[in-house]
């Protein structure tokens, strides 16, 4: 056992954990942060997508002792808090995923929008074939991968029209 | 309406028999000589189970709606939301019924001591059946609320609207509900007849609102079953047999034992561990050693469909469907077999169970029938079902496969001998061995076609994977079905839409079969027998306008069709496939679904759009492998679930019918897919009669 500091949405958080032990069961059971879902534990579903320095990972199939410093965000960490309203001020993929509706019964929802948060940093413009093998490893076994592909798509649009308007 | 597919697919066997904790029996019985056997009925009539209970609607208004002093309105519904979105459709209805914005409406739902008792959430029976009880709840307590202004107001019930959350008098008097009912219960009964609005007066239903936790989801905060948390909580894991049917041989828990924290549970077969966090709970499993003896001679995937035909139950083994083959007439025949497949809920089962020092039970677990596993529980515990309660926070989907409560019992188990609070959650290896499937099954078929084209002959006979859609929809003037229950060396349950998707599959493959080999064009040999089936033959024009019926787009397609009618749902698929070296691709899927008045246009497309993509799965990727009571694949990556690539372009199209009453909408649009690509692939080569397709 080893006491372990992670940095998580912006936060030094620590931990006494093994360092074999998955940074899902340490974000879930020991930060409270829920929002990271076990769906399969195998890295094949991508429930529990999370991004480390920026790029989405499996937290269930990465080591607690292998996240060094690296800067975690968890789906708890994409929103930010606005003074004066309940209501935060939802990431833009956020607020196209309620825009297109595209979840059922919303448990794979916050990997794949991390995972899309992840693949738009590297890809701003992605097409829908781009989109449908970049995340491929994550599952909705509700079958909302067409309104996933339109809410990404659309959550790009929005950000690359904010990046211009923010360079004018 | 006929519940029995349910009931058969639900008929199984408890999994665990506890040690009876005899203090507890003799509490319950007193200190008579009572027979084990006959306890567990006792307990079902003293706890009020079975038929009369089920089908006894509570009559008074405030079982079913509360409106606060707030003015917020609760709406209790024994039913659950999966992802199949009740929890808004729901809203929508009492909206409109009350009057009242969908904002203001609270679903309080699958809570056994705050809901009226519901047999489970199945069968796509919360929309017909549901909604209905639910609007007259509503539409009593506005007629009670214009009657309390009324009154109040000394003037005529006629002079007074109710209208966004007020009574409202021609006047320009106004009351709010929370004004007149202060907080308190609405005391009244809902008359058998209320005035209910036709769909063409809704206001709210037939447009298409948001779901009502859309963000929740989107930002995490939803807490699922496996995200409850209860102070003291610690945590569970269960020892698995490997294989099934086992018996546990031996146990060294010695190692466990000695880890700080930690309680090993064994209860005859069952054995299990409770640790104060998630991860001591996996290491002290781990740390146990168990042997199990795994009976011998179990069949497997590929012994399973002669294994059903030598192993049916009811009705007697030798009553085959028959039917009287005019001579002159060409006939067909096929066996089509079904293997099992599984849900693959991207939650898996969860529960947190905690006994209270009165002895009371409390479970919050995913499943579809709270009702049902408090029964399950009070059974397994032998304690009343009033000292049971079972929440169901909105969980991670179903599919039909969380019917049961073996996690909430195992949960419950190992909290009674920890003391405290136990959360359990399966593993993705437990969900998919120790779940249940969709049944397997057989399917033969034969059929007789004369000079004319038109069937003269049907006989069916469906061996274990059920009896939903056993009976053909078309004009056939002798059509025997006969549903052969079997022994199954898999457990098995529902399933989304259930044994239509196999009973629909091997009839349109055998409708396609005809169709093909007489040269006639497969709308137009449908067409000749659905004279009595309008609505049929309205979603069958409806995809083949869209796709182009009967040339595909270019060179190298080719066309497929299907069409079926499941739970008052109408259904009818087009698909264009590609010949690909490889074998062949599905490129387009058009869908046109009818079930009535549509209650929200958007929640629908997304419903029928998931059931496609969950079709792809059974008809084209997933099948349960299986030898020697142990599983090939079960894991998620040896079990192929449809994903982002597997997606073709879905066009989906909804006939709104106003004048006919809403169905159930979640499972239908699923059946008629996996023919339909069937059908598509003949064009290429000869296709299999089993699922998943492929070529022979």
């Amino acid at each position: 056992m080893a006491r372990y500091v992670l940095r998580v949405n912006g936060q030094d958080r620590e931990v006494d954990a093994e360092p074999g032990d998955s940074l899902l069961s340490v974000l879930r059971y020991d930060f409270g942060l829920t929002g990271s879902h076990f769906g399969c534990g195998e890295g094949q579903c991508g429930a529990c997508t999370v991004l480390l320095d920026g790029a989405g990972a499996r937290s269930c199939v990465t080591r607690v002792g292998s996240v060094g410093g690296k800067a975690i965000t968890t789906i708890e960490g994409l929103a930010a808090v606005r003074a004066g309203s309940e209501e935060p001020a939802y990431h833009p993929v956020q607020q196209a995923f309620l825009d297109a509706e595209a979840f059922q019964c919303g448990y794979c929802t916050p990997g794949m929008i991390v995972a899309a948060v992840g693949l738009l940093k590297t890809n701003p413009h992605p097409s829908e074939q781009d989109i449908a093998r970049l995340m491929d490893g994550n599952v909705c076994r509700c079958g909302t991968y067409p309104r996933i592909v339109k809410a990404v798509r659309l959550a790009a649009e929005r950000m690359r029209q904010t990046t211009t308007a923010g360079g004018q | 309406m006929s519940v029995e597919p349910e009931r058969y697919e639900l008929s199984e066997p408890r999994r665990y028999a506890f040690e009876v904790d005899r203090r507890e029996f003799i509490r319950l019985f007193g200190g008579g000589l009572v027979v084990a056997v006959a306890a567990s009925d006792l307990l079902a009539q003293e706890s009020g189970r079975g038929q009369l209970r089920g089908s006894a609607a509570p009559p008074e208004i405030s079982a079913w709606l509360h409106v606060d002093e707030a003015g917020h309105v609760h709406v209790m519904t024994g039913k659950v939301e999966i992802g199949q979105n009740i929890r808004t459709s729901l809203a929508q209805t009492v909206a409109d019924e009350l009057r009242v914005p969908v904002a203001s409406i609270s679903m309080v739902m699958g809570d056994t001591d705050r809901t009226p008792f519901d047999m489970g959430t199945f069968g796509s029976m919360t929309t017909p059946r549901m909604a209905p009880q639910l609007a007259r709840a509503a539409a009593a307590a506005r007629e009670l609320l214009v009657d309390q202004a009324a009154s109040r107001w000394q003037i005529d019930r006629a002079l007074l609207t109710a209208r966004d959350g007020r009574i409202v008098a021609k006047d320009g008097r106004a009351a709010t509900y929370a004004e007149l009912t202060r907080g308190q219960a609405l005391t009244g009964t809902i008359p058998a007849t209320p005035p209910l609005e036709t769909a063409d007066q809704w206001q709210v239903r037939g447009t298409p609102v948001k779901k009502v936790d859309g963000r929740d989801f989107v930002t995490g905060r939803h807490e699922y079953p496996s995200d409850i948390k209860r102070p003291g909580l610690v945590y569970g894991r269960v020892i698995r047999a490997d294989g099934y049917g086992a018996t546990l041989a031996s146990v060294d828990d010695a190692k466990a034992r000695a880890m700080r924290g930690v309680t090993v549970v064994r209860d005859g077969d069952f054995l299990g561990v409770v640790a104060p966090s998630e991860r001591d709970a996996v290491r002290a499993a781990a740390a146990i050693k168990a042997t199990w003896t795994v009976p011998a001679g179990q069949p497997s995937a590929e012994t399973v469909y002669e294994y059903f035909k030598q192993n049916a139950e009811r009705p007697q083994p030798a009553a085959i469907a028959t039917v009287q083959i005019p001579s002159g007439a060409r006939v067909f025949e096929a066996s089509y077999r079904i293997p099992y497949i599984a849900h693959v809920p991207l939650e898996p089962r969860a529960a947190v169970a905690e006994w209270g020092t009165d002895g009371r039970l409390t479970v919050w677990t995913g499943t579809q029938r709270p009702f049902g596993v408090r029964g399950e529980l009070a059974e397994a515990f032998r304690i009343p079902e009033a000292r049971v309660r079972v929440l169901m926070p909105d969980m991670g989907s179903g599919y039909g496969g969380k019917h049961t409560g073996e996690c909430a019992i195992e949960a419950a188990r190992l909290a009674k001998a920890a003391g405290k609070p136990v959360k359990l959650v399966w593993t993705r290896a437990e969900e998919f061995a120790w779940a249940y499937f969709r049944p397997a099954g057989v399917i033969d078929i034969k059929s007789a076609v004369d000079a004319s084209g038109r069937i003269v002959a049907w006989a069916f006979d469906n061996w274990n994977s059920g009896n939903a859609g056993l009976q053909s929809p078309y004009d056939i003037p002798v059509k025997p079905a006969v549903f052969h229950a079997t022994k199954s060396p898999l457990r098995q349950g529902s399933y989304r839409a259930l044994a239509s998707t196999a009973n629909n599959y091997a009839r349109e493959m055998h409708m396609d079969a005809m169709g093909r080999a007489l040269g006639i064009d497969a709308i137009e040999f449908r067409n000749r027998h659905l004279q009595s089936e309008p609505r049929l033959r309205a979603v069958l024009a409806a995809v083949a306008g869209k796709i182009g019926w009967p040339k595909p787009s270019a060179p190298g397609r080719s066309l497929g069709v299907a069409c079926g009618t499941e739970k008052a749902g109408y259904v009818a698929t087009a698909v264009e496939v590609s010949s690909k070296e490889s074998g062949f691709s599905v490129d387009r899927v058009v869908v046109a679904f009818e079930c009535g008045a549509i209650v929200n246009p958007d929640g629908l497309r997304n419903q029928v759009e998931g059931s496609i993509v969950q079709g792809i799965g059974g008809a084209l990727l997933e099948a349960i492998g299986f030898a020697d009571g142990r599983l090939r694949n079960g894991s998620m990556a040896q079990y192929r679930v449809p994903r982002f690539k597997d997606v073709p372009v879905i066009d989906t199209i909804l006939l709104d019918r106003k004048d006919i009453p809403s169905a159930g909408a979640g499972e239908s649009s699923l059946i008629a897919l996996a023919p339909a690509i069937g059908s598509a692939v003949r064009a290429f080569g000869k296709v299999d009669t089993a699922l998943p397709i492929r070529f022979v």
